[in-house]
């Protein structure tokens, strides 16, 4: 697991040192501290966190749209094949949004408008980023919506969103964000408001297209299982920072980081149902995410984790290769990976 | 270690129907949220109830407590028929049933303080004679669900959400129900509060014997917390029985669905995807015969779309039941194939094919 990308060409999207704060009653709070990472072409990054964990700022921060004027990057850098999108003028980000980087937001209900038809919808995108008639801009929609897997397509090209079923609407979206083949492509949460029948649907689709267009994808999920399959890297975020990032197999293998850890095992594995075996419990992280506002002294997870030492509240651990591709924030990783 | 035996809850082809519209350009429409569902609960015992959204199952919870009147159907509860009772008759049968929420948010008053919040059934079921007794009732069933006494002052803002789930509990709790109905306890919660929150409801179903129905669209959670389990579709339930053997055996073809479609946290575990083609049908028109026939990789026509099949014992004496005419063969369905990410594509073609 050596550098993926031949160091002539610069990652599709390289983050480096981001930090995102946010105005608050009670002062500054870095939502997002010190994250980097990098997406290859055609690569795929997973992001895994729980609430207050910073995933879903980072990728607002990836699109310029952090809210204004209460959220503002307040250091690092975000390069989109080497060129530096932090202090763009917002002009200069219509371009690059929806165009070079799109986005899938989670509940597609409230991310469509309502009285526009899905095929208007798709064509006003296609037609603010690229120079064609309606007339190429409408096939090219229905095209997509083929692709996507929208029974009947040219029909349905004059459905409103209320008239989709959760799922078609998802697909509506995928549609929508590969219109103008991005380049990099973040996907927050995409399933998380439907049911597992069309979550794996979906999933697949997401894949599929992923394969077809070559894009690089970075995926925001609480959901470890969403990532365990289709995502070559995973990055594990706690309480605004990166505590661990290593090639999905590796992660799920043996995971590093004691908060990685506690999350893989507080999961109920499958296949070991209760009967006959009453007094079983699931292992648990004790406690509660610290608040912003209030981290502890150390390492953030420090008063929740089954390792601490003094040293933990004393220092706060870097994020560290521990063995090649794996970095880890942790005083004992070495001593786990050993 | 003998298994429960005595039902505490009875359902008896219970229903619900909703009417819908009726609205200036519509006409009136008749949703059937329940469809003709019995079921049990035995003391001590967990029913998992599981299912898409829409398919009923969190009416069905309420209709059992009789929050919500059933259309039609008879409900026993500690031998009593709740249908028969009225109101005023039903009030101390409900201290014996309670729910939990799935969302700690919106179902507390965030104007009422924790004692108030915990206390307030206790008042009502006029279970304490002094605020002393309120206050040392409270106090200790705070300290059941892991608060602290001295959070009684405080109000739900100042809680984090698994905290919250924990008030909730105990609210249920002070009544001293041997019922409760858990509609998605874990669902709203962060992956490392869920495991807290299934262990102590656990707990408390070891110490104060509580029966569960437990509703949740998390298999999962519903694996390792059900002694029993109800796959519900559309309304319907479609297969039930006892938990190891409805996950192992999956007889109906949405039961087998619904599992594959599971993302299983573990890159080197590949599930056979038997990917289900199409969206839930529309409650409101739903499909003649078996409602899944539509979707359904099994259906035969002139049978399956003809007349809804009836739940049949898989295997005699086993408890458990499929309402299917074409119930999946018992094959392991677990491919162990290390697919690593960059050979997705190749993957696909073991797929099924979903064009078929």
């Amino acid at each position: 697991m050596s550098d993926p990308h031949p160091v002539s060409e610069p990652p599709t999207l390289d983050v480096r040192g981001l930090t995102v704060g946010f105005d608050t009653d009670r002062g500054l709070l870095r939502a997002v501290d010190d994250v980097s990472f990098v997406l290859p072409r055609g690569g795929t990054l997973g992001l895994v966190g729980e609430s207050g964990s910073g995933k879903s700022v980072t990728s607002l921060s990836l699109l310029n749209l952090l809210p204004s004027p209460q959220g503002r990057i307040l250091a690092g850098s975000i390069r989109l094949q080497g060129r530096e999108l932090v202090g763009l003028p917002e002009r200069e980000w219509q371009k690059i949004r929806g165009a070079r980087i799109a986005t899938i937001f989670q509940e597609p209900m409230t991310s469509l408008n309502p009285v526009y038809s899905v095929g208007a919808q798709i064509v006003e995108a296609i037609r603010l980023h690229r120079d064609v008639s309606r007339r190429e801009a409408r096939a090219r929609a229905i095209e997509l919506l083929r692709w996507v897997g929208i029974p009947d397509p040219t029909s349905r090209i004059e459905a409103y969103p209320h008239q989709l079923s959760g799922g078609m609407r998802q697909r509506v979206m995928i549609a929508m964000a590969l219109s103008c083949e991005p380049e990099v492509l973040i996907a927050d949460e995409p399933t998380t408001a439907l049911d597992v029948t069309i979550q794996a649907q979906i999933l697949e689709l997401l894949w599929s297209m992923q394969q077809r267009f070559a894009m690089s994808v970075l995926l925001i999920t609480h959901d470890l299982g969403v990532v365990a399959h289709h995502v070559q890297r995973v990055a594990v975020m706690y309480a605004g920072r990166i505590v661990e990032e290593a090639p999905v197999e590796e992660l799920f293998r043996l995971p590093l980081h004691p908060y990685s850890r506690g999350l893989l095992r507080s999961i109920p594995p499958m296949g070991t149902s209760l009967q006959g075996k009453r007094r079983r419990r699931l292992p648990t992280i004790e406690g509660a995410v610290p608040s912003l506002l209030d981290l502890p002294p150390g390492c953030r997870f420090g008063p929740r984790c089954e390792l601490h030492q003094p040293r933990c509240s004393a220092e706060e651990p870097s994020l560290r290769e521990i063995v090649p591709g794996r970095l880890v924030r942790c005083h004992f990783a070495e001593e786990w990976a050993s | 270690m003998s298994e429960p035996v005595e039902p505490l809850l009875q359902a008896f082809h219970v229903s619900r129907y909703f009417q819908v519209g009726a609205g200036l350009f519509s006409a009136k429409k008749i949703l059937r949220a329940v469809d003709d569902v019995s079921l049990q609960v035995m003391r001590g015992e967990t029913l998992g109830l599981v299912g898409e959204s829409g398919c009923g199952k969190s009416t069905l919870g309420r209709v059992v407590l009789r929050l919500l009147e059933p259309t039609g159907g008879r409900i026993a509860f500690e031998g009593q028929d709740l249908t028969l009772l009225s109101s005023s008759e039903l009030r101390p049968l409900r201290r014996r049933m309670q729910i939990i929420f799935q969302d700690p948010y919106s179902s507390l008053n965030p104007r009422m303080s924790i004692r108030d919040i915990v206390g307030e059934g206790l008042l009502i079921h006029g279970m304490v004679k002094s605020r002393k007794e309120l206050d040392e009732r409270v106090a200790a069933l705070l300290a059941k669900v892991g608060l602290r006494p001295e959070h009684r002052e405080r109000y739900p803002h100042e809680f984090s959400g698994g905290q919250r789930q924990r008030i909730g509990i105990a609210r249920a709790l002070a009544v001293e129900p041997s019922f409760l109905v858990c509609d998605e306890p874990t669902s709203a919660l962060d992956v490392s509060i869920q495991a807290q929150i299934v262990n102590l409801l656990l707990d408390l179903q070891e110490t104060l014997g509580l029966s569960y129905l437990l509703i949740s669209h998390d298999l999962k959670i519903v694996e390792f917390m059900s002694h029993r389990v109800a796959v519900m579709y559309l309304g319907k339930i479609v297969e039930t029985g006892p938990t190891p053997q409805v996950f192992s055996r999956r007889a109906h073809p949405y039961t087998r669905a619904l599992f594959s479609a599971l993302p299983v946290p573990d890159p080197t575990r590949r599930t056979l995807r038997v990917l289900v083609e199409g969206d839930p049908p529309s409650p409101f028109d739903p499909p003649k015969g078996c409602a899944y026939h539509p979707r359904c990789p099994r259906a035969q026509p002139g049978r399956c779309d003809v007349e809804a099949p009836h739940p049949t014992e898989v295997e005699p004496r086993s408890g458990h039941f499929v309402a299917c005419y074409f119930p999946e063969e018992l094959v392991i369905l677990r491919v162990a194939t290390w697919v690593l990410p960059h050979q997705a594509a190749a993957r696909s073609s073991i797929l099924p094919n979903p064009n078929r």
